[in-house]
């Protein structure tokens, strides 16, 4: 029964790191490693508009969201733009727009147990013998709401059909009269504000910790792979997998085993499905 | 109407270039400086580095410069078969692993850990990463991320090989110049033997694959046979690497997994010019030192050299070696439209 609570919220938490990611990378196949940095920056920004400017939470939280998702979209129009197609040298970029946004943070001494997000409300209940706390179950109600927003923004509206056209196949997309850079800033805009709002809820349950910028990128990544990148039951079923694998390690075995179970397994489906369990665009190009 | 006279870019080939691709290069003094200046000065330079630093701190750095390097090459080599990896920490640490491993627990000396680290190691890693030799672009890419860091985490959480403290106390070098020379022949020998190895036949295969591997195969060749080829000989040069630092630190630990190894040579080959191996060594040559002088401003090092990074990416984005050749090789002109 234990198992069964704290699977599901590991997984809609490691559901929630990813989706922001997935929706740029795996979506719009613009690859936005700096996804962690945001989540950070995120997290950081509220904190101080609460602690240093008294902004009330629910309007430090917006402020955080939108100067994020502007920050995502600037650094697609400043950075991303000057080389685009190039995917490794976009890779790169992006990591390093990462360093540096997370190095400054730990330069400027944003970490520790000073730094901690409000929760939503506060106190716990008792569910048979594991013990959850509000904020969990918010986060769990959260991720849920994001993960049916992302299936019907991607499938039902015009800017996710969009953001899904580019990544097919760019030149027809534009050939549809589909602007590819606006439609990839975009993207790269809604998916730091989504990695900001995914830092909202997970933030709070611990102080923050600039070593998580990292962190979070690797989850982030891992779901995505497992799951195939542009597919939203995919990120679904793969935050379940790794997140009652996480638990299950870590109930049986001992909490190093963690971080093992989460590489092995990128390692296994890249070597085994390159592009993931509910891949498909990309599955004549991804070997020969 | 006022007619707008515009001007567009020409470039031509200088004279004495011309001149030095033909046999007639030898008629003439001025011209064999041309063509051989920037291929001795390199090595020299390399070669006489070491008594100018003698001793003291930037022995230390020159020795990280030369690893740091021959990590670049090795990347450059897999990145022009078109395997871009993201983890050459992957070689230096199974090179440093085994080297290590073979001096604690059986007491090997050094001038047989070495060896057998680079080939054992090259070996191992061909093994390993043979299965997802099919896997095209990006794919390869985070695979060649994450096995590094599974490897780091694999040696914490099983406590072996030392786990988390390491092998201590292993032998040393001999005085600090075999080591120091070891390295910066190996650069040099890397540095030259891609280069001819890469405009041969076998590197005509090897280009070919990174340029559409399909048609290489339409035309009858194993692509795998030789990416598992070039994956050997890139695999080897990290991995003696990776034992040459293990000996002259006395030590190893998880560390040889960490990012950096990754990113660093990754940061000197775009900088200097992916594809021509010098770029990836200048590259390097640049940016390591930069990097140790920077130590001063303490955490906001790594942050420096992320903007480095970018500003190389987006200021010079054909990198700083195809920029000095060429402008070494042509002059521009304004030319009327």
């Amino acid at each position: 029964m234990e198992i069964i609570i704290y699977g599901i919220t590991n997984s809609v938490t490691l559901a929630l790191m990813a989706i922001g990611f997935s929706l740029t990378f795996g979506i719009s196949g613009v690859p936005n490693f700096a996804h962690g940095a945001f989540y950070l920056l995120g997290g950081i920004l509220t904190w101080i508009f609460i602690n240093q400017l008294g902004i009330p939470y629910l309007f430090s939280a917006i402020l955080s969201v939108i100067i994020v998702g502007l920050l995502g979209f600037g650094l697609y129009w400043g950075l991303m733009l000057r080389l685009r197609g190039l995917v490794v040298n976009e890779v790169i970029a992006t990591l390093a727009a990462a360093i540096v946004i997370i190095e400054v943070l730990r330069y400027l001494g944003f970490s520790g147990f000073t730094y901690v997000l409000p929760e939503f409300i506060k106190g716990s209940v008792n569910i048979g013998k594991a013990w959850l706390d509000y904020q969990r179950i918010f986060l769990v109600g959260i991720g849920v709401a994001l993960i049916i927003f992302l299936y019907i923004f991607t499938h039902r509206t015009r800017v996710g059909l969009s953001f899904r056209a580019i990544a097919q196949n760019e030149r027809t997309a534009i050939s549809l009269g589909i602007d590819s850079d606006w439609t990839a800033a975009l993207s790269m805009a809604f998916g730091s504000a989504l990695a900001v709002v995914a830092g909202l809820a997970i933030l709070p349950l611990g102080s923050i910790d600039t070593e998580v910028g990292y962190d979070i990128l690797i989850y982030a990544l891992a779901v995505g792979i497992v799951g195939g990148l542009e597919s939203v039951p995919g990120i679904v079923l793969a935050s379940f997998i790794l997140g009652f694998c996480q638990i299950l390690v870590a109930t049986f075995f001992k909490a190093q085993w963690l971080t093992v179970v989460t590489l092995a397994a990128i390692v296994i489906i890249l070597a085994v499905k390159p592009s993931g369990i509910f891949g498909k665009y990309k599955e004549l190009e991804e070997r020969v | 109407m006022v007619e707008s006279v515009r001007y567009r870019k020409e470039r031509i080939d200088r004279g004495i270039k011309a001149r030095t691709d033909t046999i007639y290069v030898l008629s003439s003094f001025r011209d064999m400086v041309f063509l051989f200046l920037p291929r001795f000065l390199p090595i020299i330079l390399l070669l006489l580095l070491p008594f100018f630093v003698k001793g003291g701190y930037w022995e230390k750095v020159l020795f990280y410069s030369c690893m740091f390097a021959l990590l670049a090459l090795s990347w450059d080599f897999m990145a022009s078969v078109g395997l871009v990896s993201l983890g050459q920490a992957l070689f230096f640490g199974v090179g440093a692993y085994i080297s290590g491993g073979l001096n604690y627990y059986l007491k090997m000396p050094i001038f047989l850990t070495i060896p057998v680290a680079t080939l054992g190691g090259a070996l191992f890693c061909t093994l390993l990463l043979f299965s997802v030799l099919r896997l095209r672009g990006v794919y390869f890419s985070m695979v060649t991320l994450i096995l590094p860091l599974l490897f780091a985490h694999l040696i914490e959480t099983l406590d072996i090989l030392g786990g988390t403290h390491g092998l201590l106390s292993l032998t040393p070098f001999p005085g600090g110049w075999p080591a120091m020379y070891l390295a910066i022949i190996g650069v040099i020998v890397c540095l030259f033997g891609f280069r001819k190895l890469i405009s041969e036949d076998f590197g005509l295969v090897l280009r070919g694959i990174k340029d559409d591997d399909r048609v290489v195969m339409a035309g009858g060749i194993n692509i795998h046979w030789y990416k598992a080829q070039a994956i050997f000989i890139a695999g080897a040069v990290g991995c003696f690497a990776g034992a040459l630092m293990t000996h002259y630190y006395q030590f190893v630990g998880r560390s040889v997994f960490a990012l950096d190894f990754t990113v660093l040579p990754l940061a000197g080959a775009v900088l200097g010019g992916p594809g021509s191996f010098a770029g990836a060594t200048i590259g390097t040559f640049i940016l390591v030192p930069l990097s140790e002088a920077l130590r001063a401003l303490g955490g906001l090092r790594m942050a420096l050299y992320g903007v480095i990074l970018i500003a190389a990416l987006v200021v010079l984005p054909e990198g700083l070696f195809h920029y000095i050749e060429r402008r070494y090789h042509q002059f521009e002109r304004d030319a009327r439209v």
